[in-house]
C-alpha cells in the first residue's frame, strides 16, 4: 500500500500547489457583486418574508413530505450538468432559519466550484500514496504565505476557511463585509469557520453592535456562546446574556461560580448574594434553599466537631463521622440529622423535624431517610415507633407512607434481624408478595401462617421440606396439616 | 419471520484499511519532526491510538517518552516535544503556558501539535494571544475513522453529542462530513443517501460539497447505501437499560474501543484484565447479540462441546495426538479461556443486577414505554430518588418518564425538586440542560399551556397536536413518543407470548417489548426505499428527512445490499444488534458509523453540569 519513501519525498516536492484557481472567474466576480447588492439593498435585520429566489423542486421527483428542495439556479445546475452525476443539494435550514441570513440567495454562495489545486481530495485512493490524501496540508505554512496576499472575496474566504486554510480577515472592515462573512460560514454550516469568523468580529466590533448583530442571528450567537464559555470568557458572556435580555441564563451562569469557591464561609456569602439574581421558575426558591442549607450545615458541622472532640456525646464515640456535612445534599443532611440528632427538640438547627419543615420535605421522604438511619443504628425501638399511630379509640395500629414490602426492603439493606423483619412482612397485604418476602427473609411462622389462611395444603406440604427437621416450624406445619377443622382447598 | 432468514448476505468490506492509512499518516506526521521527542497525548486519544498503533511503532520513529496530558507543568527533559491532542481550547491554553515558562526559564526547545482530527481556528487563535504562534508548529491527523469491529466504526468524539446537540455548535459537521467522504471514496461511489434530522442534513451538504470539489474515478462500490441519523431523532432508546449481551456488558463494564476491563469480581483474582470484545472472540461473536436471558444456556451448551472435542483425545494414536495438539489443541485451550471468561462475566452481571432489583427496574421501563400502570411506574421512581439511590438511575428514569410521557405535566409528585433535594443543589444546571435538550419538561406553575396542549392532543388527533405545538415554538421540543409507537407499532401486543430464543422482530432486544424507534425508522425507510408513507411519523419527529440518489449504481451488485448507516450524537450496541438482525432477516449487512459508542449513562453524564 505503502510507496517507498522516495516516492513520497518526490510527491511533496513536486507537489505545485496551485491553490485556487477558477475556471469561471467572471461567474465569480458578478456572484460576489450580487451577493453584496443584496446585503447592502437589505441590511441583515430588516430580512422581509419575500425573499424566496431561489427555487423549490421536489427533488427527481419523490415525493418528500414537508421538505422542499432547494436547488441550484439553472446556470449552477448546468454547469455541473457535464461532470460526474453527483448528488443533489438540499437545503438545509428551515425556511423561518434562513430568514434571518441577511436574505442573501443561498444559490449564489454555490456557484463556480474551484475545480483543480485542491489537495484535500480522497480521489484515487487506491492507486496513490495514501500519505498524500492524508496530509492535504502539512507544507502549507511556506507554500502558502505569499498567496495569502491576494485579495479573497466573501465566498472564497469562508472556502478556505472550510478548507482548513489560511487567510486574511482584515480586509473585511465594513460593518455590511464583516456581516457578510459571517452570514456565509453560518450557511456553510461550519462550526469551525462560524467560529473564526466571531472571533475576528469580537476583536473588531465593539460589544453594543456586536450583540445587536448576533441577537438576530441565532446560529451565530449559540456558537458565540460557546465559545466563550469554552474559552472562560465569563465576564463577557454575562455581559452578552443580559443585553439579549436572556436573565435566567445569565444568573444560572453566575450561580454556577459556587464551584470555584472552597472555603465554606466564602460559599455561603457568595450564595447569600446569587439570592438577588433573576432565576426563573423554581430555579430561585432552589437557590434559596442552598443557601439556607449550606447556613445550616456550616452552624452543624462546628457544633459537631466540638461534641466529637470533646467526646461528650455517646453517638459520636460508637460512630464516628465518616465525613463532614459540609455540602452535601439536603438528604443527607436529613439522614445525618436522624442519625444523630434524632430526638432532638424542634427548635434546634440539627432537629430533623426542623430540616423537614424548613425545607418542605414530604412525609414519605422523611419517613424514608429516617427509617433508614435509624435501622442503620439498630434503633429498633425508635423504628417502632415511627409506624405507631392510634385511632380515636386509643388502639394503636402500624401505619406506613411507604409501602410495607419497600419498609421490609430497607431494613433488611440495614441488616435487621429476622425477629424486626417478620414483624414488617407480617403487614404487607399481598398474599403472594408477602409469602415471597416471607421465604427470602426465612421469615417461617409468616409462610406457615399464610398458606393457612389461603387454605393452600399442598403448598404448605411443600414448604415442610423446606424447613428444618425437628423444629418449631415442622411441628406446627405437622399440627396444621392434621388438623380437621381446616377446609384445605386442595 | 425469523425463519425466512435470508442465508445470502453479502460480504462486508475490509475495514481494517482505515487503520493502515491512519497510521502511515502518524508516522508521516512524526517523521516531521526528525530526532528524539518526547510526545504528550491527550487521556481520551490513548485507547484510539492504541488500537491504531503501539509503543515500539512510536519509538521506531523516535519518540522517547509517553506523557499524558494532565494541564500541570511537564518534567520533559527533551529538547522536543509533540502534543498530539484534541481541538480543544483549554488544551491549548495548557501548552502554552508549557511554552512560555519554559520561554521565561531561557529553555529552548521545539514544540509540535498535532490536532486530531483536524484543528480549529480557535485553537489558533489561542496560540496567537498567548504570544507563542510560530513557535509552535501545528498539523493535523485526520484520524476521522476507527474501525471498532467489523461492522463498527467509531469517530471517537463523544462530544459530539453535547457540542452538537446542546451547546448548537456545529463544528464537528465538517468532521462528519469528511469521514463520510473518507469511506466514500475509499468504499463507493455511494448510489442512494437517505437521512432524518438537522445535523445528518447538513452533514450531507458538507460530504456533497467536498464530493463535488474532488475527482471521482469510477470505481467498483463496496457500499451502496447510506442512512444518516440524528441521535434526538431518538433519545428514548439509548435511555433504556440494554439487556442483550453487548449492550449488558456495556452499561455495567463500559466498554472502551472495543476493549473492556474485567475487574477483580470477574478474574477472581486479585488482578483485572483487558479483553478486547469483537468478533474475533468467537464465543462473545455468537452471544453478543443474544438476549441475556439466553446467554447462560449457550454458555453451557457450549461448554459441554469443549468437553467432547477434549474428551476425543481418549483412544488416540500418537500420530493422532500429534496432529490434535498441532492443529486444535490451541484453538481449544483459546476457547476455554473465552468461556470461562464470560460465563464469570455473566456471572457478575447477574449479581449486580439482582441487587439493584433489576427486575422491577425493568417493568417500570416497560410500562412506560407501553404507557401502562405510569402511576405505579411514578411512585417507583419517587421511591428511587428518595432512598438516593443511583443518580444517574434516577434521573435516566425521569428522562424516560418525560420523553415517554411527554413532559411531566400531569404528575406533580415526582418534582425535580425531590431529585435535588437527594442528589445536590448542583444539579440545577443539569436539569437546565436536560430542559434545553428537551429531555426533560418539567411543567412550571402557572404554565397551563402544557397542560391543556396535552389535553388537545388527547382530543384531537395528532396532526392537530403537532400544529399546536409548531404555534407555540417556546415548546416546540417535545416528544411525540406515543403517537410514533402508535404509528409505527413500537410495542408489540403484550399478551403474546414472545420467544426471545426465537425472536421475530427487533422488539427482543428490549425484551419483547419495544423495538427501537431508531432502528424502526431505518427498516421502514429502507423497505420503501423513500419516506413515502411516513409524512406522519416525520412530522412527528421533527423533520429533516431527505432521500437522495446520486449515479444510478452501475448493476445490481451486492454492494446495493451494504447499508451504511452513521448515527450522528452516539448509538448505543443494542441498537447495533438491532440492526444486525434486521440485516439477517432482509439480506442485507450493516456498517454502523457512529460518532462514539453511547449508553445512558454515558448520554446523562455528558449532560451534566460538572463537565464542562
Amino acid at each position: 500500500m505503502m510507496k517507498s519513501k522516495a516516492d513520497e519525498e518526490d510527491y511533496w516536492n513536486s507537489s505545485k500547489y496551485n491553490a485556487f484557481t477558477f475556471d469561471d472567474a467572471d461567474d465569480e466576480l458578478s456572484a460576489l457583486k450580487e451577493t453584496k447588492k443584496a446585503v447592502n439593498s437589505i441590511g441583515p435585520l430588516l430580512a422581509e418574508d419575500g425573499e424566496e429566489d431561489w427555487e423549490r423542486v421536489s427533488w427527481s421527483g419523490e415525493p418528500v413530505g414537508s421538505i422542499s428542495w432547494s436547488v441550484k439556479e439553472m446556470a449552477a445546475s448546468n454547469q455541473r450538468a457535464d461532470r460526474e452525476p453527483a448528488f443533489p443539494k438540499i437545503s438545509t435550514e428551515t425556511p423561518s432559519l434562513s430568514k434571518s441570513q441577511s436574505g442573501i440567495s443561498l444559490s449564489s454562495l454555490f456557484k463556480g466550484k474551484p475545480k483543480g489545486g485542491n489537495l484535500q481530495t480522497f480521489n484515487d485512493v487506491l492507486g496513490d500514496s495514501s500519505l498524500r490524501l492524508y496530509t492535504p496540508e502539512l507544507r502549507k505554512p511556506k507554500s502558502e504565505y505569499k498567496d495569502l496576499v491576494s485579495d479573497w472575496s466573501a465566498e472564497e474566504t469562508v472556502q478556505r476557511l472550510q478548507q482548513g486554510k489560511g487567510v486574511t480577515l482584515e480586509k473585511f472592515r465594513s460593518l455590511q463585509d464583516k456581516l457578510l462573512l459571517l452570514d456565509l460560514a453560518v450557511a456553510a454550516h461550519d462550526g469551525n469557520a462560524i467560529t473564526a469568523v466571531l472571533i475576528y468580529l469580537k476583536r473588531t466590533l465593539c460589544k453594543e453592535v456586536l450583540f445587536r448583530e448576533l441577537e438576530s442571528r441565532q446560529t451565530a450567537l449559540r456558537h458565540f456562546i460557546h465559545y466563550l464559555t469554552e474559552s472562560r470568557e465569563q465576564r463577557l458572556l454575562l455581559e452578552l446574556l443580559r443585553a439579549l435580555g436572556r436573565t435566567e441564563e445569565a444568573a444560572l451562569l453566575q450561580y454556577k461560580d459556587y464551584k470555584n469557591i472552597a472555603d465554606e464561609n466564602k460559599r455561603r456569602d457568595f450564595l447569600k448574594s446569587c439570592l438577588s439574581l433573576q432565576f426563573g421558575g423554581e430555579d430561585g426558591n432552589h437557590v434559596q434553599d442552598h443557601y439556607t442549607l449550606l447556613e445550616r450545615q456550616i452552624i452543624i458541622e462546628a457544633a459537631d466537631r466540638k461534641a466529637e472532640r470533646e467526646g461528650k456525646l455517646e453517638v459520636f464515640q460508637k460512630f464516628p463521622r465518616k465525613a463532614s456535612i459540609l455540602n452535601m445534599p439536603l438528604i443527607t443532611t436529613l439522614y445525618y440529622c436522624c442519625f444523630y440528632h434524632y430526638n432532638e427538640p424542634e427548635g434546634t438547627f440539627s432537629s430533623p423535624l426542623n430540616v423537614r419543615q424548613t425545607f418542605k420535605i414530604s412525609e414519605k421522604q422523611y419517613f424514608t431517610t429516617a427509617l433508614a438511619a435509624r435501622a442503620k443504628l439498630k434503633n429498633w425501638t425508635d423504628v417502632d415507633a415511627m409506624f405507631n399511630s392510634r385511632n380515636w379509640l386509643g388502639f394503636s395500629k402500624k401505619k406506613s407512607p411507604l409501602s410495607f414490602q419497600r419498609v421490609v426492603d430497607i431494613l433488611q439493606k440495614n441488616s435487621a434481624p429476622t425477629r424486626v423483619l417478620q414483624e414488617y412482612v407480617g403487614l404487607v397485604s399481598d398474599a403472594e408478595l408477602r409469602i415471597g418476602l416471607a421465604q427470602k427473609h426465612k421469615c417461617h411462622d409468616i409462610v406457615i401462617n399464610t398458606y393457612r389462611d389461603m387454605k393452600d395444603r399442598q403448598q404448605l406440604a411443600e414448604y415442610r421440606k423446606k424447613v428444618e427437621r425437628g423444629s418449631a416450624e415442622e411441628r406446627k406445619i405437622d399440627e396444621l396439616l392434621s388438623n380437621q377443622q381446616i377446609r384445605w382447598k386442595n | 419471520m425469523a425463519h425466512s432468514a435470508r442465508r445470502d448476505s453479502p460480504e462486508l468490506p475490509d475495514l481494517s484499511l482505515l487503520k493502515r492509512l491512519v497510521r502511515d499518516q502518524l508516522i508521516y506526521l512524526l517523521e516531521q519532526l526528525p530526532g528524539k521527542k518526547d510526545l504528550f497525548i491527550d487521556s481520551d486519544l490513548m485507547s484510539p491510538l492504541d488500537r491504531i498503533a503501539n509503543v515500539s511503532t512510536l519509538k521506531q520513529h523516535e519518540v522517547d517518552k509517553l506523557y499524558k496530558v494532565e494541564h500541570k507543568p511537564i518534567v520533559s527533559i527533551s529538547d522536543q516535544i509533540c502534543f498530539l491532542i484534541r481541538p480543544r481550547i483549554q488544551t491549548v491554553k495548557w501548552i502554552c503556558d508549557v511554552v512560555n515558562a519554559d520561554k521565561a526559564a531561557g529553555k529552548f526547545r521545539r514544540y509540535k501539535i498535532i490536532f486530531t482530527p483536524q484543528k480549529f481556528y480557535a485553537c489558533e487563535a489561542v496560540l496567537e494571544e498567548q504570544g507563542v504562534f510560530g513557535d509552535v508548529t501545528t498539523d493535523e491527523w485526520a484520524f476521522y475513522l476507527l474501525p471498532l469491529d467489523e461492522d463498527i466504526i467509531s469517530l471517537e468524539l463523544p462530544e459530539f453529542f453535547r457540542d452538537n446537540f446542546l451547546a448548537g455548535d456545529q463544528r464537528w459537521v465538517r468532521t462528519a462530513g469528511s469521514a463520510l467522504h473518507l469511506l466514500h471514496s475509499l468504499f463507493g461511489p455511494f448510489s442512494k443517501v437517505y437521512g432524518i434530522g438537522r445535523c445528518s442534513k447538513m452533514t450531507y451538504e458538507s460530504w456533497r460539497e467536498q464530493v463535488e470539489q474532488g475527482e471521482q474515478k469510477a470505481r467498483h462500490a463496496e457500499i451502496g447505501n447510506v442512512f444518516l441519523i440524528d441521535r434526538d431523532v431518538d433519545f428514548v432508546t439509548p435511555l433504556c437499560s440494554q439487556v442483550v449481551y453487548e449492550g449488558l456488558v456495556d452499561d455495567i463494564f463500559r466498554i472502551k474501543c472495543g476493549c473492556v476491563e474485567f475487574g477483580p469480581e470477574v478474574t477472581s483474582s486479585d488482578k483485572s484484565i483487558k479483553v478486547m470484545l469483537n468478533s474475533q472472540d468467537k464465543v462473545f461473536n455468537e452471544i453478543r447479540n443474544e438476549h441475556f436471558s439466553n446467554v447462560f444456556g449457550f454458555l453451557s451448551q457450549k461448554a459441554r462441546n469443549l468437553q467432547t472435542a477434549y474428551d476425543k483425545r481418549r483412544g488416540m494414536d500418537i500420530q493422532q495426538m500429534k496432529t490434535f495438539v498441532s492443529e486444535e489443541l490451541k484453538g481449544l485451550k483459546q476457547e476455554h479461556r473465552l468461556l470461562s471468561l464470560h460465563i464469570s462475566a455473566s456471572e457478575s452481571i447477574m449479581k449486580k443486577k439482582t441487587k439493584q432489583d433489576f427486575q422491577e427496574l425493568l417493568k417500570t421501563e416497560h410500562c412506560l414505554l407501553e404507557g401502562f400502570e405510569i402511576r405505579e411506574c411514578i411512585s417507583f421512581i419517587e421511591e428511587h430518588i428518595n432512598r438516593q439511590v443511583s443518580m444517574i438511575e434516577s434521573l435516566r428514569l425521569l428522562c424516560l418518564l418525560s420523553v415517554t410521557e411527554n413532559a411531566l405535566c400531569l404528575i406533580r409528585p415526582v418534582s425535580c425538586a425531590g431529585f435535588r433535594q437527594s442528589y445536590g443543589a448542583d444539579h440545577l444546571l443539569t436539569f437546565s440542560n436536560l430542559r434545553q435538550l428537551g429531555l426533560l419538561v418539567e411543567q412550571q406553575p402557572g404554565e397551563t399551556l402544557t397542560v391543556m396542549e396535552s389535553k388537545v392532543g388527547k382530543l384531537v388527533n395528532d396532526r392537530t397536536a403537532v400544529k399546536l405545538t409548531d404555534a407555540f415554538s417556546s415548546l416546540a421540543k417535545k416528544s411525540h413518543f406515543r403517537a410514533l409507537s402508535k404509528k409505527l407499532n413500537l410495542v408489540p401486543k403484550s399478551d403474546e407470548e414472545y420467544d426471545l430464543r426465537v425472536p421475530r422482530d427487533m422488539a427482543y432486544i428490549f425484551s419483547g417489548a419495544y423495538i427501537p424507534l431508531s432502528c424502526k425508522i431505518i427498516e421502514q425507510v429502507l423497505e420503501r426505499d423513500s419516506w413515502t408513507g411516513l409524512e406522519e411519523v416525520t412530522r412527528l419527529i421533527n423533520g429533516h428527512e431527505f432521500a437522495v440518489t446520486g449515479a444510478d449504481p452501475k448493476s445490481k451488485s451486492d454492494a446495493q445490499r451494504i447499508i451504511l448507516v452513521m448515527f450522528l450524537g452516539g448509538c448505543t450496541f443494542s441498537e447495533i444488534s438491532a440492526l444486525r438482525f434486521l440485516g439477517k432477516e432482509r439480506g442485507y449487512k450493516f456498517i454502523v458509523v457512529t460518532t462514539a459508542i453511547t449508553n445512558s449513562s454515558r448520554l446523562l453524564e455528558a449532560l451534566l453540569d460538572n463537565n464542562v
